[in-house]
């Protein structure tokens, strides 16, 4: 019972909720008993999963209390009322910590909600706990957390990507029905790869940066890591829109994705994708590191499209060697000034053995930062130096507009352009970590999109070698979020990868999964009264 | 290009860290590896162009400056690791 509950998209759940069939709480407590059977595992146990950085039971059991009373007065919050979501450690709440796995940040109680988090609030999401992640964002496996690393639920010997690898470890394997992710250079992309999920980054300013701990400001953006896309699009929806607190967030009212959530919207056309033009850069596809086997999965995706009435075309894409260069200059330069508030002042750790205001300062940030955050604050701070600044920092922004031009123009003939995500499927544990080039290239088709603003959706296309994720990225104009999503929608109503789920979990008793596919989980109808709704209660400004 | 003790020591000093030897070595040999792959962007000519700085240019949304919140002190003085009231508390700054 509970593993088939824990498959359902969180829309199902939502409906489930809304027609009685189950209880807020009653769904709640299925999704924290199976992360806490995981969470209490000794830190050494390699079966240990490691998706939570802290798990907030009580808090949750009450605000699933507290909507169901709206729920069973009739209030309507939104199509996913009563739903428990997985929020990554960087993202501050009321409830519990927010740590950003470092142990400067340990016991940190935010005292206020993020933006995101509010609007959540409003949609009546109910808050599992704070999921773990390469500290500070800052890492592509989720091996650099103080919190211990994270596994990848396909295979625990591999990694979950990051830096929202416990995200993206919590829906793969059913702790959580979708969670909240943040994306300076691929952190909600990449680990979606690699966890078989769907997950967006959103156009620079659709959604409000205020409470979520600053990393590269002209890059974060907090986005949803889900089992589909129409699970994506309802949790972009909510989080999207005005925040007056954070200026850059300039987009008005939320998304408005009601065509994508209504499944019969596709009906006219046949949920196909006539007129679309989607490029696929067939130089991506030949960089060297290049797997065969994400190769050959995407092209076969470029080709379900094609059937789909698309028109795919290759093209050169120029300048994707430069993307991970200029993006390590641009985010280290503004994390080394985002990162000077850590000081042992304010909140957290302040080292024990401090005795003056310089070793406040010092000490503190030595002993609270690990390996990963002091290399970069290190070379942001080189770049920034007098000397250097403009040889690397002045030159990556002059590259970064270059690099915008670039996909401009190919936006300009393609409304859709088409990448793997990443090089290769999940890599071992350990595989990398003491190699930071070779890590920050697991990067190289994701960084150009923080780069640029643009939004960019990773979404499972079928499965590599040793039966790992295989994940495609579609890159679309800005603004244009809907545009990726419902083509994604439409690839996911005719190809099933999605539903897949990682088997380990029946073999370890992780998910007292059966053996069987959750076929037929989505054919319930859907009430479209419900999407309606939500959007006119999101633009009218309340929910 | 080559990073020698003494700018290590600067950096470490602007990032305010304190490095211990074995951690000097290594920043300095990620710092010249990096460096050295960030060289890559010199194949392009990029004189004259302008600065990206941010995504979408001249798009920051002004807000009237007005106070919105209660005294909140207390509550923000919680996570203080240290603290003396409605202050926050460090070590002497200033000699008598």
């Amino acid at each position: 019972m509970s593993g088939d509950l824990r498959d359902k998209t969180a829309l199902e759940l939502g409906q489930l909720i809304r027609e009685r069939q189950m209880s807020s709480p009653e769904v709640t407590r299925a999704f924290l008993d199976a992360a806490e059977a995981d969470f209490v595992k000794a830190q050494d146990d390699e079966t240990k999963m490691n998706a939570y950085a802290s798990l907030n039971k009580e808090d949750a059991l009450a605000q699933a209390e507290a909507v169901q009373k709206h729920i069973d007065a009739g209030e309507f919050l939104s199509p996913v009322a009563g739903v428990p979501v997985a929020i990554k450690d960087i993202i501050c709440t009321k409830e519990g910590t927010t740590t950003a796995s470092s142990k400067i940040l340990t016991g940190f109680r935010a005292p206020y909600d993020a933006g995101v988090i509010e609007k959540m609030r409003e949609a009546g999401l109910v808050f599992l706990g704070k999921t773990n992640m390469d500290e500070f964002a800052m890492g592509s496996s989720t091996e650099t957390s103080y919190l211990g690393i994270t596994r990848n639920p396909w295979n625990l010997s591999r990694v979950p990507g990051g830096s929202s690898g416990g995200s993206a470890a919590a829906v793969a394997a059913g702790l959580a029905p979708f969670a909240l992710g943040s994306d300076t250079g691929g952190s909600i992309r990449q680990p979606s790869a690699f966890t078989n999920l769907t997950g967006m980054k959103p156009t620079y300013g659709s959604v409000s940066r205020y409470g979520l701990m600053a990393y590269a400001s002209s890059l974060d953006q907090i986005g949803p890591m889900a089992k589909d896309a129409r699970d994506a699009a309802v949790l972009l929806s909510i989080i999207s829109g005005r925040d007056e607190r954070d200026s850059t967030q300039v987009m008005e009212g939320p998304f408005n994705f009601c065509e994508i959530l209504h499944p019969e919207s596709g009906a006219e056309d046949d949920g196909r994708l006539d007129g679309k033009k989607i490029g696929v850069p067939r130089n991506y596809f030949e960089m060297p590191g290049m797997a065969d086997d994400v190769r050959a999965r995407v092209y076969e995706a470029a080709e379900t499209f094609r059937t789909l009435g698309a028109e795919v075309e290759e093209f050169e894409l120029p300048l994707v060697d430069y993307a991970v260069p200029t993006y390590l200059i641009v985010a280290c330069a503004e994390a080394s000034s985002n990162l000077s508030r850590y000081d042992g002042v304010k909140y957290g750790f302040r080292s024990p053995s401090a005795e003056t205001i310089k070793d406040v300062y010092y000490r503190t940030r030595s002993e609270g930062f690990g390996t990963e955050v002091k290399r970069r604050i290190i070379l942001g701070s080189f770049v920034l130096s007098s000397g250097y600044f403009d040889a690397y920092y002045k030159k990556a922004l002059q590259v970064r507009g270059l690099i915008r031009q670039a996909f401009d123009k190919a936006l300009g003939t393609y409304d859709l352009i088409l990448t793997p995500t990443t090089p290769t499927t999940a890599f071992e544990i350990g595989g990398k970590i003491d190699d930071p080039l070779a890590m920050y290239l697991a990067d190289i088709f994701t960084t150009s999109v923080n780069l640029t603003g643009l939004p960019g959706v990773s979404a499972p296309c079928g499965f590599g070698e040793g039966g790992m994720p295989a994940g495609m990225q579609l890159i679309g104009r800005a603004w244009e979020d809907g545009a990726l999503l419902d083509a994604i929608a439409r690839y996911q109503r005719v190809t099933g990868w999605h539903k897949r789920r990682p088997n380990e979990m029946t073999a370890d008793g992780y998910g007292h999964r059966t053996e069987t596919a959750p076929e037929g989980t989505s054919t319930q109808e859907e009430e479209p009264s419900a999407y309606d709704q939500l959007f006119a209660s999101l633009e009218g400004g309340e929910a | 290009m080559e990073i020698d003790e003494k700018l290590i020591e600067y950096l470490a000093d602007l990032s305010r860290l304190e490095l211990s030897p074995e951690e000097r070595g290594a920043r300095k040999k990620d710092l010249e590896d990096i460096l050295a792959y960030m060289e890559k962007l010199n194949e392009l000519d990029t004189e004259g162009l302008p600065e990206m700085t941010h995504p979408f240019e001249a798009a920051n949304r002004f807000r009237e400056d007005a106070v919105v919140n209660g005294d909140r002190a207390e509550e923000l003085l919680a996570g203080a690791p240290d603290k003396n009231g409605s202050y926050f508390r460090v070590p002497r700054t200033v000699e008598e």
